[in-house]
């Protein structure tokens, strides 16, 4: 069909600037500066830097620019982006313990050391349509309150309490000098370990992990998770440079942090204990965070001698679907040219159904 | 973080060489500074040394990684942006810059104040006129940040706060 692909150049032109158009909207409205988008969309901001695995918001403001506000699109050309560019360092892991704390919750403890910080959360809003914002003018340059002191330097988490008493499963790193798994470097392999898994939830579309936590709790998973922490705030991101050959910081990245207190488990050998489910994202991004630690924990069923029977519980059915840049890939090919396939289902069809008469008329006849 | 250590490291700094210590902090707090704090300062110095660049300013990414369960084993969270520059100054030191996003200028005014803060005849005067006030401004943001935080901490009026849980 090559010649259908000649003709086509002028219409691809032109259908790029249409979509420029269109883009752009109404010329007689200011056009929107990446700082606005960066500064006023916010939570789309960081869940383009969440799944398009690179946290830099002018980059995702941009990117949402150019796909009209479509955060698939966005995170789309932000996963493109990235491949051009080289990997100079990987960082030592960030220390959540020592976050500077914007948000801190705990749905297990009312009381907790360092208190309920509600944060900026649209948690306790009346969900009604604000006319104000959409009033000539806006609201102007709301200002918080800020209180005389600030939050104490540390926060320590609050699965702290519960491992003090050793009612909850241990954390602990035994696997300091081991290679981790990078999805951006090796294609995913099973069954899954779950470094490999968390940043393949990390990557994974919110809306999918979102229906898999939910399906946990829902008749597919039996879940039953308490939220023992969300927090959201900084985190120091430090680097070894190998021309320095000394740890420095290379400046702070939000992240929202979940630890999910699951229900119990108990055997001869072991003494009940609640286990986890963690969730990590960029930016300020709860929903996320807290769907991922529950089908994190799903994930981690067989682990812990649980019958894997259900969706959220079965690592290839998760991990193979979750990347909505896949698919995505996958599912709009279908809008490419298949005209030569369809040729050949289209005969095949007539074909079967030419039979399918003949065969019927010679039914008739001998009745 | 950084930046306490930062404002620790103006009160007990010394003359003589810098220790490795001293140098992180700097860099730390070089990174954290704005395009035009960086431009500010440069342009207030009394002298500006010669230099050449080593390694231009170039974009690259950091992949960031974190722990399962914020404790237990390391698992990569995802990338950030990142630009680092190295640069060689008239008297010898090479200073190096890595700064987060994709300013090539603020990596290179970073590279340039790692260079002269190696020059032990200048890193007092550098501490205290760029970075110690640099720090400040940062320590200030987050103090701002973290009081309007605190502004929205919940207060239980029957129970005593901390006393729950030990």
């Amino acid at each position: 069909m090559y010649v259908a692909v000649k003709g086509g150049e002028r219409a691809i032109l032109n259908s790029h600037k249409l979509i420029a158009e269109e883009r752009r909207g109404d010329p007689s409205l200011a056009e929107l500066t990446i700082e606005q988008i960066a500064a006023q969309f916010k939570l789309a901001v960081d869940r383009v830097m969440t799944e398009g695995s690179v946290y830099d918001p002018e980059l995702a403001a941009l990117a949402l620019k150019q796909a009209q506000g479509d955060a698939v699109e966005a995170i789309f050309l932000l996963r493109a982006y990235r491949t051009t560019l080289p990997r100079f360092a990987v960082s030592a892991p960030i220390e959540t313990r020592q976050m500077d704390v914007r948000r801190r919750i705990s749905a297990a403890y009312k009381d907790l050391p360092g208190g309920q910080v509600l944060g900026p959360t649209y948690d306790y809003t009346h969900r009604l349509l604000d006319f104000e914002l959409a009033a000539n003018g806006g609201v102007g340059e709301p200002q918080a309150e800020a209180a005389d002191e600030p939050l104490p330097d540390l926060m320590p988490p609050v699965l702290d309490i519960l491992d003090r008493e050793d009612l909850i499963e241990q954390e602990i790193a035994d696997r300091e000098n081991e290679p981790v798994f990078d999805l951006t470097r090796e294609s995913m392999s099973f069954p899954a370990g779950r470094d490999q898994r968390l940043q393949n939830l990390a990557r994974g579309d919110e809306g999918f992990v979102l229906g898999l936590a939910y399906s946990t709790t829902r008749g597919y998973g039996g879940a039953h998770p308490f939220v023992g922490e969300v927090r959201y705030g900084e985190v120091a991101v430090e680097i070894t440079p190998e021309e320095l050959g000394f740890a420095i910081e290379i400046g702070d990245v939000s992240v929202t942090e979940c630890q999910m207190i699951n229900q119990f488990q108990g055997s001869k050998d072991h003494p009940a204990q609640f286990t986890r489910g963690y969730g990590l994202s960029f930016g300020h991004g709860e929903r996320k965070a807290m769907s991922m630690a529950m089908v994190d924990r799903a994930l981690r069923a067989k682990e812990l001698g649980e019958d894997a029977i259900h969706p959220a519980q079965d690592d290839e059915f998760v991990l193979s679907h979750t990347d909505n840049i896949e698919a995505v890939g996958f599912v709009t090919h279908f809008k490419l040219p298949h005209y030569v396939d369809f040729q050949a289902e289209l005969q095949l069809v007539r074909k079967l159904r030419a039979e399918h008469a003949a065969r019927h008329e010679m039914k008739e006849a001998a009745e | 973080m950084a930046m306490t250590d930062a404002t620790r490291m103006h009160h007990e700094h010394k003359a003589g060489a810098a220790s490795t210590d001293e140098r992180k902090s700097w860099m730390g707090v070089l990174a954290r500074a704005k395009r035009d704090e960086l431009e500010a300062a440069w342009a207030s110095l009394p002298s500006r040394p010669a230099h050449s660049i080593m390694r231009a300013p170039e974009i690259g990414l950091v992949m960031v990684r974190a722990r399962a369960g914020g404790s237990g084993n390391p698992f990569n969270l995802g990338e950030m942006t990142v630009t680092r520059c190295a640069l060689k100054l008239a008297g010898g030191a090479v200073g190096f810059g890595y700064v987060q996003g994709r300013d090539k200028r603020r990596a290179e005014l970073a590279a340039a104040f790692d260079g002269l803060l190696q020059d032990d005849s200048r890193r007092l005067e550098l501490l205290k006129d760029v970075i110690a006030p640099l720090a400040a401004a940062q320590a200030a943001r987050r103090d701002e940040r973290s009081r309007k935080a605190a502004s929205t901490k919940v207060e239980f009026f029957t129970l005593v706060r901390g006393d729950n849980p030990k």
